[in-house]
């Protein structure tokens, strides 16, 4: 229980400290790399509610594959670092303006917040007890037959990123030669090599 | 939860001595070697010029393609996972549903494969 307590307090200050590290790191790639810390973080604290599913995905698909999108990002715009960190201090008052407006707005909501007494009646699926399902398990007992409409919705949006991805930024550039292996293994010795009859003396 | 919980414990452990033993090495190097500091020690250095531009040059559009269709394939990868573990549970219906939405996503498949998203010019 105490490892668990000091493993609690220990993630968290991390993913905080990284957090904070994400603003107000001068170099952008810095910012990406403690975003990484702090995602990381947040997949222990999942592991250590017993989420553990939820923290796996969160380092198999936030780590591996957003982080290197931001990376990316990052890379393409060559932002200045020295002409971003100018207008800092003069947007800060707006900024933290918003902040302030969105958490005291979120204040309000979770204060407002009641759980009506059907809703434990209308849930289709109780939550089996960890014990004795774990986590991965209970999810997969559901999503592919009870919530089956959702998971071939969730494969179309899916497809619909992929080609929207594709649509947008490929482009194909023109007088590029590649190489078309078909095209060369059936390429046969009489149009490649050609014959001819000099005479002598005259030159070709 | 608490059987769950130790069983993460080696990882733990792992981690720690992971975390322990690069502070040492780096604690180590501060307090043990010669410390002699000079900024031109940590200047950019280029066959004896000052550097000419920023070594981080703009990368190409099509890294990002690259790495979008790679979130997609990852989040698919992602759905396999319980499938796996609960095929025996969800039965005939649940092994088609994944069917399913992998025929779904062979379509995106083929069509960056015919639109040529895969090729590297």
């Amino acid at each position: 229980m105490v490892v668990q307590a000091l493993c609690f307090y220990l993630f968290s200050a991390v993913a905080i400290a990284s957090a904070v590290m994400v603003i107000s790191s001068r170099n952008p790639v810095h910012s990406v790399l403690f975003l990484i810390l702090a995602f990381f973080n947040a997949a222990g604290l999942f592991v250590l509610m017993g989420a553990e599913f939820l923290g796996m995905i969160l380092v198999v698909v936030y780590l591996g594959a957003v982080t290197v999108l931001f990376l990316f990002v990052v890379m393409m715009l060559n932002i200045n670092v020295a002409e971003m960190r100018q207008g800092f201090l003069q947007y800060l008052p707006i900024g933290a303006t918003v902040g302030l407006i969105l958490l005291v707005e979120l204040f309000m909501v979770l204060g407002g917040w009641a759980i009506s007494p059907e809703a434990a009646q209308v849930a289709q699926v109780p939550t089996p007890p960890p014990e004795q399902v774990s986590n991965t398990a209970a999810l997969g007992n559901v999503l592919y037959t009870k919530y089956v409409y959702l998971f071939q919705a969730s494969g179309i949006v899916l497809l619909v990123a992929m080609i929207g991805a594709i649509v947008l930024t490929l482009r194909t550039r023109t007088g590029v030669r590649r190489q078309n292996l078909r095209e060369q293994s059936f390429r046969t010795r009489d149009e490649s090599v050609e014959v001819k009859k000099v005479q002598s003396g005259s030159g070709v | 939860m608490e059987s769950l919980l130790i069983e993460y414990l080696p990882i733990l452990i792992f981690f720690g001595i992971a975390i322990g033993l690069a502070l040492a090495m780096v604690g180590a190097s501060y307090v043990v070697a010669r410390q002699s500091p000079d900024p031109e020690k940590d200047s950019a250095y280029e066959c004896g010029f000052e550097a000419f531009d920023d070594a981080r040059s703009r990368f190409d559009v099509r890294f990002y393609l690259v790495s979008i269709l790679f979130i997609i394939f990852d989040l698919e990868v992602a759905f396999l996972f319980p499938w796996a573990v609960s095929l025996s549970e969800i039965g005939v219906f649940g092994f088609w549903s994944m069917v399913v939405f992998l025929g779904i996503l062979t379509i995106g498949f083929i069509y960056e494969w015919k639109k040529g998203a895969l090729e590297w010019e």
